[in-house]
């Protein structure tokens, strides 16, 4: 008589169309690739082949290259007041479309469609309508000084939110009156194909927005293309390095933004049942695929059985499954690859020594899934505690006192953001001062706005995203 | 009987007072986990057997001082049989009702399962002395009250004196003994979460066997946010091994769309074992209709107008 399970209840795929092959957005127009290779994109949680994507060669990045150049010459001449109208135009078509964008990112990626509808799809349109704002305002963001836009710009984006970097980084650059090349991951460029497709249907002049899909060659191709003038990636440490090192003697502007593995502090001082739903969304949001995730819990040693006890039932709730269920929490891992990573760093962990906690869930028979993870007895050695597992998979750590508590915060190569939870204002101030961490979150995680500057310290990259600084990752000083 | 606790489920005061100085809340979190259970998409038939409940968990409720014989019968007996063309449709939990309606209430509801609860302790504003508060609800009782609904002393938790409001319901479930004893904080007056959860405490330990939102008498009723603190409250309280107790949500609450959310917001912080009006319950006077006319819809899938439904 108790009993209520929630019935299935799908968004339709009907609303999407995707075409059998794609090829790239040059020019202002889809073309066949000049490779006339083509790589399968697949849905993570049923392993369904949705579409062939064009792989991207040396002569398909520099076409697209040699579009930009010749899209530079128009966009830098179109009156700010134009590049912003453009910009407004896409921000409110994404708006309209945004139910077809949201169920695309989800079939795609894997991530439940309660977060593409909610979450990335409204950011998106937000960071166009930012930057749109900005496009005739340069001058007032950072004085006459800085004003010169770098012109061809490669953009590499990340898979775990497809679209969302994908407005991170083209609104910015086109407001400032960049041309973009964009590469897409591999594994998810179908909204970046359809966003082209609104490109075209908006009529911004041909070359200003191209797009080359394809692998991490494609990529590649396009960091060390000669007339590219400036390199935004964001993805894995490893990679930004790579991208570093290819770029050094070279008058090539570069932002990073990287890899992650940031503390979660919870004080004995904090609300707790409120520091278990942000400790819950920290790093089980989008499958922990999450550069910015809450991967590390610090929690103060007096209440940790407490702590973990509450966490655990918390966890139990979390609905894994179909990424189209609207009553989904945890959706599929995002690739093969990315699972059998997750899978070595977990079993590296117990192997160490850790005490690993799943839920209790069915998962499908077909796609990847990992079930929702919690770490105890983990020590600062393990590599559990230091790597980016880039997955549902939470390790806890315990600290007596405030400075112990900094310390093991910033005992890692990476300093993306962290998180504080106490409820006392002045704690939060003494502990946000002490960690180098470009975002510190206070009694709540993961929320983001495009008004306010992300990036990392240390080996999570340099440059800023989103707000005022993010102009300044698109324009060169001069005076 | 829980060895942790004293007689009539109480906790002792210098363990509750720890408790109250205690309490921990953070708004920004209580919004945040509150709207996202609120995108839960409750269809077909979760949702009728969402309904069902609904139904059966509600005190279904009348307290104006325009109330008079003929309508406590026509509610009751409406509560007995909500939908007499449908059979699936359960009996309504109880009635709620002024303490000089009771024996009316009860002679019309008489051995079916619906229970006649009463409110009491000068309802709505409790701003009465102590000793008339225990006589109002004894009359209640006398008159047959299977259930007893009182509001906290506002003014003591105001004046900071939560010794008081935990006495004053310690000494109303004294008279109340094994009938069911539900304590009204008044959410909307007590306005912060801190606060909320600080007279949760109070009454939980204090013996009553549920907290309750609202007395409905307020413009700010009930809220899914206060639901939410007084669930977690429930939970802790359960946690420290002090035993089940239950919540009641009334004030405001008209549509199914909003019942069924304050279903999943039990659902998912309390779980399973809440969902029994043992435990959970809606006060409502209009809520009722939509919920049989959402039933019928499900059902024959067209809406119907209210004159389908009898009145309460």
């Amino acid at each position: 008589m108790n009993n209520w399970e929630y019935a299935e209840s799908i968004e339709s795929e009907k609303i999407v169309n995707i075409e059998k092959k794609y090829g790239h957005f040059i020019e202002g127009e889809f073309v066949s690739p000049n490779s006339k290779k083509y790589l399968d994109t697949i849905s993570p949680s049923t392993e369904e082949v949705l579409s062939s994507i064009s792989i991207g060669d040396e002569k398909d990045v520099d076409f697209a290259v040699n579009a930009a150049k010749e899209g530079v010459k128009q966009w830098s001449k179109t009156s700010p007041s134009e590049r912003s109208k453009y910009l407004f135009k896409l921000a409110r078509l994404i708006q309209e479309r945004s139910r077809e964008f949201a169920v695309l990112e989800s079939l795609d990626g894997g991530k439940p469609i309660k977060e593409s509808r909610d979450f990335d799809l409204p950011q998106v349109a937000q960071n166009f309508f930012y930057y749109a704002g900005w496009a005739d305002k340069i001058d007032l963001a950072w004085g006459s000084g800085i004003s010169k836009p770098y012109g061809v710009v490669g953009q590499i984006i990340p898979w775990n939110f497809p679209l969302l970097m994908l407005s991170w980084k083209v609104a910015p650059a086109l407001a400032t009156g960049n041309t973009v090349v964009l590469k897409p991951a591999e594994t998810t460029p179908l909204t970046a194909l359809l966003f082209a497709e609104l490109c075209d249907e908006i009529g911004l002049p041909k070359g200003v927005f191209n797009l080359v899909t394809g692998d991490g060659t494609t990529g590649s191709h396009l960091v060390n293309h000669k007339d590219i003038k400036k390199i935004a990636f964001t993805g894995s440490t490893s990679v930004g390095k790579y991208i570093q090192k290819s770029l050094s003697g070279r008058d090539v502007g570069l932002t990073l933004e990287l890899g992650g593995k940031a503390a979660n502090i919870v004080y004995n001082d904090a609300a707790l049942d409120e520091a278990v739903d942000g400790v819950v969304n920290g790093i089980f949001f989008n499958q922990g695929h999450v550069c910015c995730a809450g991967s590390r819990l610090l929690v103060q040693e007096d209440i940790h059985d407490v702590f973990i006890d509450k966490l655990e039932k918390r966890m139990q709730t979390l609905r894994v499954g179909n990424p189209l269920d609207k009553n989904t929490d945890i959706g599929a891992i995002n690739s093969k690859d990315q699972l059998d990573k997750i899978n070595e760093l977990v079993n590296e962990g117990v192997n160490d020594g850790g005490e690993l906690f799943q839920i209790e869930c069915e998962l499908p028979k077909n796609g990847f899934w990992f079930k929702p993870s919690l770490f105890t007895g983990v020590q600062a050695n393990y590599k559990i505690a230091t790597e980016e597992i880039f997955g549902p998979v939470l390790t806890t750590l315990t600290f007596r006192t405030p400075d112990e508590a900094v310390e093991i915060a910033n005992n890692t190569e990476y300093g993306l953001s962290a998180g504080i939870w106490t409820e006392k204002g002045s704690k939060i101030l003494w502990t946000a001062d002490r960690l180098d961490a470009g975002v510190v979150w206070a009694n709540t995680f993961n929320k983001f706005d495009p008004a306010s500057p992300f990036g990392g310290y240390k080996e999570s990259g340099f440059g800023r995203e989103g707000g005022r600084h993010g102009l300044l990752s698109y324009l060169k000083a001069s005076s | 009987m829980n060895t942790k606790l004293s007689i009539n489920n109480t906790v002792d005061w210098t363990t509750t007072e720890d408790m109250v100085n205690n309490v921990k809340i953070d708004e920004v979190g209580v919004l945040d986990r509150v709207s996202l259970l609120a995108t839960r998409s409750i269809k077909r038939e979760s949702k009728l057997n969402a309904l069902q409940k609904i139904i059966s968990m509600c005190d279904l409720t009348t307290l104006e001082g325009e109330d008079t014989e003929g309508k406590i019968i026509q509610m009751s007996s409406k509560a007995i049989a909500p939908d007499p063309n449908d059979e699936s449709v359960p009996s309504a939990a109880a009635v709620c009702v002024y303490p000089a309606l009771v024996s009316t209430a009860k002679k019309t509801v008489k051995d079916s399962s619906v229970k006649v609860a009463s409110v009491s302790s000068y309802f709505p504003s409790g701003q009465a002395p102590i000793e008339s508060k225990i006589s109002d609800t004894k009359f209640a009782i006398n008159e047959g009250a299977d259930e007893i609904d009182i509001v906290i002393n506002r003014k003591a938790f105001f004046e900071g004196d939560y010794k008081k409001v935990y006495e004053e319901i310690k000494s109303l479930k004294d008279v109340c003994g094994d009938i069911h004893l539900k304590t009204i904080l008044e959410i909307g007056e007590l306005k912060t979460y801190e606060n909320i959860k600080k007279a949760s405490v109070i009454a939980l330990c204090a013996g009553s066997d549920f907290i309750k939102t609202s007395t409905g008498k307020i413009s700010n009723g009930s809220s899914r946010e206060a639901c939410l603190v007084m669930a977690r409250t429930v939970r802790e309280f359960q946690s420290y091994g002090y035993g089940m107790r239950g919540i009641k949500v009334a004030g405001g609450i008209r549509s199914a769309k909003d019942a069924i959310r304050y279903l999943v917001i039990i659902n998912e912080e309390l779980g399973t074992s809440w969902l029994s009006p043992d435990y959970f319950r809606f006060g409502a006077s209009s809520l009722l209709d939509d919920v049989l006319r959402q039933i019928k819809k499900l059902k024959t899938n067209a809406y119907q107008s209210s004159y389908y439904f009898p009145r309460g």
